[in-house]
């Protein structure tokens, strides 16, 4: 114990301790000293850009969807602005809190949730999801007015996708939908994953999702300051995102639009090609849908009601259903027969009211059947009897080998996703296509039925009328193609798609000018004459009608069997006669025999193509008046 | 003095006598320093702030003009009123940020544990002034005993940093007063193999097979995030790795007034109170680091100059105790926020934001003044 009696040792012993302590701050600061050093200068370049990683984070910056437009520049899908309310899951402890929250500020209804909910689960990583879009301003500025309150909710500005005819063109445009799991595993195998950092949406069918690459556009990048709240602050520097190619088509949306009109009520699809350059001019599968539905996430309600519907809306059966040619692959027949030389058109036969084959008799009881059947004769009436004979002569493996130079039974490689390959059946196809033994055997009646476009012959209209379409250009096949031009979104330039034929099919020019020629009497003294009659213009067709269902026997009464059970009814055509600019293939399901139901559309559809005139217009009365006729 | 007309020239120089100077320029320049700041972290704070200055310097005036004769008399009546009133805020307290600190007494809500940093070390300064003399074993276990009463009621509340500072207040005096080194020296030396022990083996001793045998697994945890900040990168370690990224990218020049790219995208929490340290490190750099640690080291020089030339045992204890809490104050701050001390909420003295404990540290430096005013009086 220090002793401090005496005030003088006393004194000076607490200045010695007062000198201690002052040692002890100035060791202790020393030690601050030290530390500072070590963080400020030894360590400043590590602690400098972690500051700068705090501070700076790239941002994508989206780019702008290109547009679609028709033949002539009108707008099939294009992009617009709109407010969306929007939580990032990362930044929210209690997400249910949270849009409970936002329900006393803004309407959000059970579907809104149920959506968010979907999309959560879907959603990437940190990536906000939205919770209500299309805001109105007043309900922006409510919002907004909260926003501080409310961490991890944002208002933004967002580009949507517009479809503005709607139903109209709905299976050629396809849509675009949100970036689900399996989008972001196709973008990863594509090596896309940068490009796509902020997209939100991706083409998911039809020309969105084959164009997709050229219509996405590539992102920007902006360098912001952000807080530690992930707000960004200010803006460092910005790389503009290139905005994707338009996509000019050959499709005319007005055509199309008639077309749509011309069906009504009724199941079918309809493909129109201009033969000169394959461009689509229109694709019609009917019943359609609402591409507009798809795009913010379809509803459960929309969904049950386009999936369940017996008419199967979302089906593109211009491409995706096959049908037996029925009788449409008739000039088909005949140029095979003048092109393998078992048939030249000189070449006439009587007696054709049956054909024996094997114990079977076939019949074609058509007065203009009976006799003088010749290449022109048969096609005009429609003469079975003749084909099943020449199919004989044929055979299977060399009907087959004809046939797929048109592209029977092969992808057309229309640059649609989706299509089907249909089915050009030789022996070889039966052995592959059933498992049992006993039905893999090829017989010779399957031949006869198949040169009458029965049987396993099975074609998407679209095939068949690419199929036309090389018949009436002398024999040049092109991919057919929707898109013509894509229009570079930088410098304007335009790209045709297709500019090449695929192939010119060897069949001499005599050969085709005589089916040609035959088609045309089909619309005058023919099949189709009733329809066409009056019409300004020249035009060839064949009718078709393909049987859904085989009454053994019995004949077929149309007012008897169901409408499910009704044949098909074909037809397709080409116009003008002398250089057609377009060549079509129309199929109206359960639609009964082809002059039926198909043909008159395909009269109001090359109608308004070469004359600019539509159904419900005064000029058309002759054809109504004949479609009446027609359906009698 | 004869004259009984009215000197008013009289009456100003013994209203500004009390005022050193030198303690006044210190001051000064820190609160300009801690204004400059604020600029900086907070601007809607600078009026309020103000109002702190202004209160905060009329308090410590009003200090500087009563002599420690008379300080020294409130002593056991604030001590007892302290004690009281902190027992109050156990029983009574509101509960703000999870501790129990507030005494709202209907008028005003005061903070009876701040009190305490000013009673306890004029309380024990007053005992052994009493018992000067008969300074002996027993005087050192009463001492403790009147530290320890209002500490208890302080670590209950339960409020770490204020629990450190006023028992740092209570060992200084007890260690300027004389306690035995062979006391001091052990503890000391313990305490600092410790920690060093801890700190050097930190990475083997905080893996997770290890056993620390006198400490359960969470408290165990705790000690390992303070040893390795990013081991708890969102929870507590946040602010430290934060505070370090601002202090370190500041380097030697700093980043410039208001262009703290830490402070102002709010990646440091509080940075106008106890964090605001990285604010002045991250936008003066290194340089203003020191210029602060040196306008720290003239105010204890001052304080202690002071102390040492005190008139009596009472006015010299508490001198050198006041002056070594400015240290502390400054000390566990700086060293919390730069990642060698735990996280403890004591401010940066006279620079972080907030009225009461800067109204603390000026009654600190009136007192200051006082003594050496006592000093010139007892010449004179």
């Amino acid at each position: 114990m220090t002793d401090f009696r005496h005030p003088k040792e006393e004194l000076a012993a607490f200045r010695r301790r007062v000198l201690v302590a002052m040692l002890f701050v100035l060791v202790c600061f020393g030690l601050l000293a030290a530390r500072f050093h070590y963080l400020q200068v030894v360590r400043h370049d590590y602690f400098h850009s972690r500051a700068e990683g705090n501070r700076i984070a790239l941002l994508p910056v989206v780019p702008n969807r290109g547009l679609i437009t028709d033949r002539r520049g009108r707008v099939l899908a294009r992009n617009y602005s709109a407010y969306t309310l929007e939580i990032n899951p990362s930044q929210v402890d209690n997400l249910e809190a949270t849009i409970d929250e936002l329900a006393r500020i803004v309407p959000i209804d059970v579907g809104d949730r149920r959506r968010f909910r979907k999309q959560l689960l879907e959603s990437k990583f940190f990536e906000s999801v939205p919770i209500r879009t299309h805001l109105s301003d007043e309900e922006v500025a409510r919002l907004v007015a909260r926003r501080y309150s409310l961490p991890g909710v944002e208002v933004q500005a967002r580009l949507f996708r517009d479809y503005p005819y709607g139903e109209s063109g709905a299976h050629v445009t396809g849509y675009i939908g949100r970036i689900n799991e399996r989008d972001v595993q196709r973008i990863e195998e594509g090596g896309n994953s940068a490009n796509y950092r902020g997209s939100e949406y991706i083409g998911k069918s039809g020309l969105e999702l084959s164009y997709e690459d050229e219509l996405h556009g590539n992102t920007g990048v902006e360098q912001v300051e952000i807080n530690a709240g992930g707000r960004a602050m200010r803006l460092l520097s910005r790389t503009p995102a290139a905005p994707g190619n338009d996509l000019e088509l050959a499709l005319d949306i007005e055509l199309q639009k008639v077309a749509e009109a011309a069906f009504g009520e009724r199941r079918g699809a309809l493909v129109a090609i201009e033969p000169a350059t394959g461009g689509v001019l229109a694709l019609v599968s009917t019943p359609s849908f609402n591409p507009n539905l798809f795009v913010e996430g379809i509803s459960v309600t929309d969904w049950r009601a386009l999936s369940d519907s017996p008419e199967h809306p979302l089906l593109n059966r211009a491409m995706f259903s096959t049908y037996p040619p029925g009788s449409t692959f008739k000039p088909f027949m005949a140029l095979a027969g003048l092109a393998t030389g078992k048939r030249n058109l000189f070449q006439y036969f009587n007696g054709q009211g049956v054909f024996s084959f094997v114990g079977h008799r076939f019949y074609d009881r058509k007065s203009s059947c009976q006799s003088g059947v010749d290449v022109h004769r048969s096609l005009v009436y429609s003469c079975n009897t003749y084909y099943y004979q020449l199919a004989n002569e044929l055979g299977i493996e060399a009907l087959a080998r004809f046939m797929r130079q048109f592209g029977f039974g092969g992808r057309t490689g229309i640059d649609i996703p989706g299509e089907a390959a249909g089915v050009l059946p030789t022996p070889d196809w039966k052995r592959k296509r059933f498992s049992r033994k006993e039905q893999q055997t090829w017989f010779g009646g399957e031949t006869i039925s198949v040169g009458i476009g029965q049987g396993y012959n099975a074609y998407t209209p679209l095939q068949m009328a690419n199929a036309l379409a090389a018949l009436v250009n002398d024999g040049i096949i092109y991919r057919p193609h929707v898109v013509r031009n894509v229009v570079d979104a930088k410098t304007g330039e335009r790209h045709p798609v297709e500019s090449e034929p695929l192939a010119r099919i060897p069949v001499s020019s005599a050969h085709l000018q005589a089916i040609r020629a035959a088609m045309v009497d089909v619309t005058k003294v023919g099949t189709a004459a009733r329809v066409f009659r009056g019409a300004p213009y020249e035009s060839g067709g064949k009718t078709g009608t393909a049987q859904v269902f085989s009454l053994r026997g019995q004949r077929y009464v149309e007012g008897r069997v169901t409408e499910r059970l009704r044949d098909h009814s074909w037809y397709i055509a080409f116009a003008p006669a002398h250089k057609p600019t377009i060549a079509l293939a129309v199929i109206v399901e359960n639609g009964g025999f082809g002059s039926q139901s198909a043909a008159p559309i395909a009269r109001q559809v090359m109608d308004f193509y070469l004359l600019g005139q539509r159904a419900d217009e005064p000029a058309s009365e002759i054809d109504e008046a004949a479609a009446a006729e027609a359906e009698q | 003095m004869s004259e009984s007309r009215f000197q008013p020239l009289l009456l100003l120089r013994a209203l500004f006598r009390p005022l050193d100077p030198a303690l006044l320029l210190v001051l000064g320049l820190l609160l300009g320093y801690g204004y400059v700041l604020m600029m900086s972290a907070s601007t809607e704070r600078l009026e309020t702030l103000q109002l702190h200055f202004v209160i905060a310097i009329v308090t410590m005036w009003a200090v500087a003009l009563v002599p420690p004769k008379q300080l020294l008399k409130l002593a056991v009546p604030m001590y007892l009123g302290g004690v009281v009133l902190l027992v109050g805020v156990v029983l009574f307290g509101e509960v703000s940020k999870g501790a129990q600190r507030w005494l709202d007494l209907g008028v005003m809500r005061i903070q009876p544990s701040e009190l305490m940093k000013i009673a306890v070390p004029l309380m024990l300064a007053w005992f052994f002034q009493v018992r000067e003399g008969v300074t002996r074993w027993p005087e050192f276990m009463v001492a403790m005993m009147l530290l320890l009463i209002p500490l208890g009621l302080i670590v209950v509340q339960p409020d770490l940093g204020t629990s450190l500072l006023v028992s740092a207040c209570g060992l200084y005096v007890i260690f300027f007063a004389g306690l035995s080194w062979k006391l001091i020296v052990p503890v000391v030396l313990i305490g600092v193999i410790g920690i060093g022990a801890i700190v050097g083996f930190g990475d083997t001793l905080c893996q997770p097979e290890v056993d620390w045998q006198i400490l359960r697994e969470y408290q165990k945890q705790r000690v390992c995030t303070l040893l390795d900040p990013t081991q708890d990168p969102l929870g507590k370690g946040f602010h430290i790795i934060q505070s370090t990224i601002a202090i370190g990218s500041g380097g030697v020049f700093g980043k410039g007034w208001m262009a703290g790219t830490q402070t102002h995208l709010a990646f440091i929490p509080e940075r106008h109170t106890d964090f605001i340290f990285s604010v002045l490190a991250e936008e003066f750099g290194l340089i203003g680091a020191l210029v602060l640690l040196i306008l720290y080291t003239l105010l204890i020089i001052r304080g202690f100059t002071i102390a040492a030339m005190a008139p009596t045992l009472a006015s010299r204890l508490l001198a050198g105790a006041l002056t070594m809490i400015f240290f502390t104050y400054a000390f566990v701050n700086m060293g919390m926020v730069s990642g060698i001390l735990p996280v403890v909420g004591v401010p940066l003295p006279f620079i972080s934001y907030g009225g009461t404990a800067l109204v603390t540290l000026c009654i600190a430096i009136g007192i200051l003044m006082s003594i050496e005013r006592s000093r010139i009086a007892a010449k004179e």
